[in-house]
């Protein structure tokens, strides 16, 4: 109990200076779309990935737009020929030449063109071939952060028990944190087990923790939207299901494949029911936690824009006050999705391990 | 829509980055904290243990004390019946020799006193003796003078000696 209490404690504490960051996004913002409004281009912009970090952007004396921008690694694979480039090469359009071919990045994507730079398009978008990007794009920078601080805090925190057994202040905390994810394990892995997978659900819940948080930071370095990312979720899904086929006991697949205790007609009704739940399970944690942190993004992002919108002084002060309250859930939603991804993770590898007879 | 269509570089990257993240933190991280945990909960246990463990013993050798210390008493009052009738036995005895010995000293006096008085009685017979004959010789010598001469003297020597 007074665990859970600690950890609702701590995510209040984070949430304060977050608030004020809030604030200052709004700042940021009312100077970035003073003239146009594409209420959905901003919003797409700022959730979706990008090959360079823009920081921020304003308006000069003269009336010019200037963009601070980091550029990024861009680095492809197409038909091998690997093509290594800043992001800034690729501004406004350019043509990048790299052994006879030719890349031209489009809306955020590289597309392969001719040596003009043509884009064919159809009903559905550009039809050009795209070669495999594997740039170090914002949301990679962001998650070499996560983990950098990942590593710095729990290796900090594993070193400080070779000084006491009883680790004091921040290493107190993370603890009390580990603990409660060990705690998750336990319960839906059973002791026994829990030890080989307590790492893995240790690793799942702070790294989305972590990333839900750097999402929310609205300035840099934070501000992207990994955990938002069907790529990132997809992944961490797969990784859930790969566990638990990997490590089924025989009592589970026999479960699902034979269905026992039932009679011979209907397992042709239930048989395909379990396999395709066996798939449905870690989909819904992909789809979970994707729509969660995009959705609480895109809300806050609405609600900002509503300044623009209205084109109103006055819809500020509701505007950020609403986005605020949004912002606060936003923070608390960011731990409870981590804690929702590692308890499902857990209750399905849970599931899958059980060597339990089924009665029949 | 972008939203939902995964990009093959960030799921690679998320995959690879989550894997080296996941082996870190297991060797460098998640295994030290728990075993650390673990191995702190084991200690309690186990001091708790002890302390039970010393708990019971104090009342064990509290208990021990109680009966040392009981069997002390029982040995020492033990000791002092014994002492006692030692005491006695002393003391009975000593009077027992003190009786015989006084009766010895007793014997040995009479002894003395009896051989001092046959010395005396003997003395005295040789004294008798001795004083007779010079008696006899003094009335021989005075012999004839007055009857009353005689008996004046014989009174006189008869007085002088004194049998003692």
């Amino acid at each position: 109990m007074n665990r859970i209490k600690l950890f609702v404690f701590a995510i209040a504490a984070l949430a304060c200076p977050a608030s004020v960051m809030a604030a200052h996004e709004m700042q940021t913002d009312s100077t970035e779309a003073k003239e146009e409004i594409d209420v959905n281009e901003i919003i797409g912009h700022h959730i979706a990935d990008a090959h360079s970090w823009n920081i921020f952007g304003y308006t000069n004396s003269d009336g010019e737009k200037v963009e601070l921008t980091i550029p990024l690694p861009v680095i492809t694979y197409y038909k091998g020929d690997v093509l290594v480039r800043l992001s800034s090469a690729f501004e406004e359009e350019a043509v990048v030449e790299h052994n006879g071919l030719y890349y031209k990045m489009h809306h955020g994507k590289i597309y392969m063109t001719n040596a003009a730079g043509d884009i064919e398009t159809d009903e559905n978008g550009p039809i050009n071939e795209r070669p495999l990007d594997i740039s170090i794009t914002r949301n990679v920078v962001s998650m070499f952060m996560s983990v950098a601080l990942l590593l710095l805090i729990f290796i900090g925190a594993a070193r400080a028990y070779r000084k006491s057994s009883v680790p004091r202040g921040g290493n107190a905390m993370v603890e009390t944190l580990v603990l409660f994810v060990k705690d998750i394990a336990d319960e839906q892995i059973g002791k026994e087990k829990s030890d080989k997978f307590a790492p893995y659900i240790l690793t799942l819940f702070f790294f989305i923790w972590i990333n839900n948080i750097i999402g929310l930071i609205p300035f840099f370095p934070g501000g992207s939207n990994l955990s938002g990312n069907i790529s990132f979720t997809g992944i961490l899904a797969v990784f859930t299901f790969l566990t638990t086929a990997i490590f089924a006991s025989k009592s589970y697949w026999k479960h699902n494949l034979t269905v026992p205790g039932i009679p011979f007609p209907m397992k042709f009704l239930l048989v395909p029911i379990e396999i395709v739940s066996m798939f449905t399970k870690p989909f819904t944690l992909l789809i979970r936690l994707l729509a969660n942190v995009t959705g609480g993004h895109i809300i806050i992002l609405s609600l900002l824009s509503m300044i623009f919108i209205t084109q109103s002084y006055v819809m500020t002060i509701p505007s950020v006050l609403l986005s605020l309250v949004i912002f606060v859930l936003e923070l608390i939603f960011g731990a409870l999705q981590a804690y929702i991804f590692a308890l499902l993770s857990s209750l399905y590898i849970g599931l899958a391990v059980k060597d339990e007879e089924h009665e029949d | 829509m972008d939203l939902l269509s995964p990009e093959p570089g960030l799921v690679i990257w998320s995959g690879l980055t989550f894997i080296i993240l996941f082996l870190l933190l297991r060797k460098f991280a998640w295994r030290p904290i728990l075993d650390a945990i673990k191995a702190r909960e084991h200690k309690i246990e186990e001091a708790l243990a002890s302390a039970q463990k010393a708990s019971e013993e104090y009342k064990r050798i509290e208990e021990a004390k109680a009966n040392m210390v009981a069997d002390a008493k029982q040995e020492r009052d033990l000791m002092l019946k014994e002492a006692r009738a030692v005491k006695d036995s002393i003391l009975a005895e000593a009077k027992e020799n003190a009786v015989v010995e006084a009766q010895k000293i007793v014997a040995a006096a009479k002894l003395q006193i009896e051989k001092e008085k046959a010395d005396a009685i003997s003395e005295l017979k040789l004294q008798v003796a001795k004083m007779s004959v010079e008696i006899a010789g003094k009335l021989l010598s005075e012999n004839l003078k007055s009857d009353e001469r005689q008996e004046e003297i014989i009174e006189k020597y008869l007085n002088e000696c004194n049998f003692n």
